[in-house]
């Protein structure tokens, strides 16, 4: 059986009965370890993701414990399968309704650029309605791969700053989707 | 089975003398077309009749021929017996532009939604119809998308890059 290990504590200061480091390091570790995942399946690339969500392979493992069906309470938007135009707006208002920090992550060829669906009633790539941070090819990608996606995306969480919603980027990246943060 | 092809189309030539255009008979299924101003008529009285009980819409659609002149939109009705398991297939040419039916919807309740999706994708204005707007595509789409009349691909589109397309 595997040792169970724990993660690697931050740089900082360490002294018998204390240990300093700084939030943004500490905050970035944990939100990273618990991200809490919003999936968005709409076809087969969702089936893999069942597969990765499985005992199998068990996307616990990474914190993310809890797939969270309200988007109110979720971190990370996964979004696994073909987005028809029509459901390009509601797709949009889940994206509005998850509180910061939030990412996106878009599983699969459809959910990135449409994929094999170059056709009138298919969205070409969500990123043309919500920001994406992470993309996963494979058409599905099989479930290491999501799990890769989902490991760039702790990657994003535990590095970025504290609170990346108050840049000038990423302000202006909202403002070009249309979103309006108050 | 009750009756047959040629009795049906007996029965339909009598009483419709001069409306039915054209019959064949593909893989046994009796088609026949009609004009646009007898087939609400020509629903009704088959839905009625006592003997053949067509009481049921199974499908009704349009086709495009662009090449065919004042003939460009077949809308294809499918009628089904249950009673004797016989189906019926009725097809009516309008020209375009502006191709014009009137609703099966006064016959056939079901005929709603699947008018709807034949105004959708091919522009098929159904005259009488209660609430004719889109049903599948979003509705700020501008054109008719299965129509046969628009270039298969632009070359010049900027949205998908070749090579990671492999084209």
């Amino acid at each position: 059986m595997k040792i169970t290990t724990l993660d690697k504590a931050p740089d900082g200061i360490e002294g018998e009965g204390f240990f300093a480091t700084s939030f943004d390091q500490v905050i970035g570790m944990a939100r990273q370890n618990s991200l809490w995942p919003l999936p968005f399946a709409t076809s087969c690339c969702g089936i893999e993701f069942m597969a990765t969500m499985g005992s199998h392979y068990d996307l616990a493992r990474f914190g993310s414990e809890r797939p969270s069906f309200s988007p109110r309470q979720a971190d990370l938007l996964m979004v696994m399968g073909t987005i028809a135009k029509k459901m390009a707006p509601i797709l949009k208002q889940v994206y509005i309704q998850m509180a910061e920090p939030r990412w996106v992550l878009s599983v699969g060829a459809c959910a990135s650029s449409g994929g094999i669906f170059d056709t009138y009633s298919v969205l070409q790539g969500i990123d043309r309605v919500i920001p994406v941070d992470v993309y996963v090819p494979g058409c599905p990608p099989r479930p290491e791969q999501i799990i890769e996606g989902l490991m760039k995306i702790q990657e994003l969480a535990g590095n970025e700053s504290l609170r990346r919603r108050n840049t000038d980027d990423y302000k202006h990246l909202l403002e070009s989707y249309h979103i309006h943060v108050q | 089975m009750a009756f047959s092809n040629q009795q049906l189309l007996d029965d339909l030539q009598q009483q419709f003398a001069n409306s039915i255009l054209l019959v064949e008979e593909p893989f046994g299924l009796l088609t026949i077309e009609t004009n646009r101003d007898v087939i609400i008529n020509m629903l009704s009285y088959l839905k009625g009749h006592t003997t053949f009980q067509f009481i049921f819409l199974t499908y009704l659609t349009a086709v495009h021929y662009p090449d065919q002149k004042e003939k460009e939109f077949a809308i294809v009705y499918h009628l089904h017996s249950w009673v004797h398991n016989f189906q019926l297939r009725i097809k009516v040419f309008v020209p375009s532009p502006n191709p014009e039916m009137p609703t099966a919807t006064v016959v056939f309740r079901s005929a709603n939604w699947m008018e709807r999706e034949t105004y959708d994708n091919m522009g098929i204005h159904f005259v009488g119809h209660p609430d004719l707007r889109r049903i599948l595509n979003v509705e700020e789409m501008d054109y008719f998308p299965l129509r046969k009349e628009y270039p298969l691909e632009d070359q010049l589109r900027q949205d998908k890059v070749d090579s990671m397309f492999g084209r």
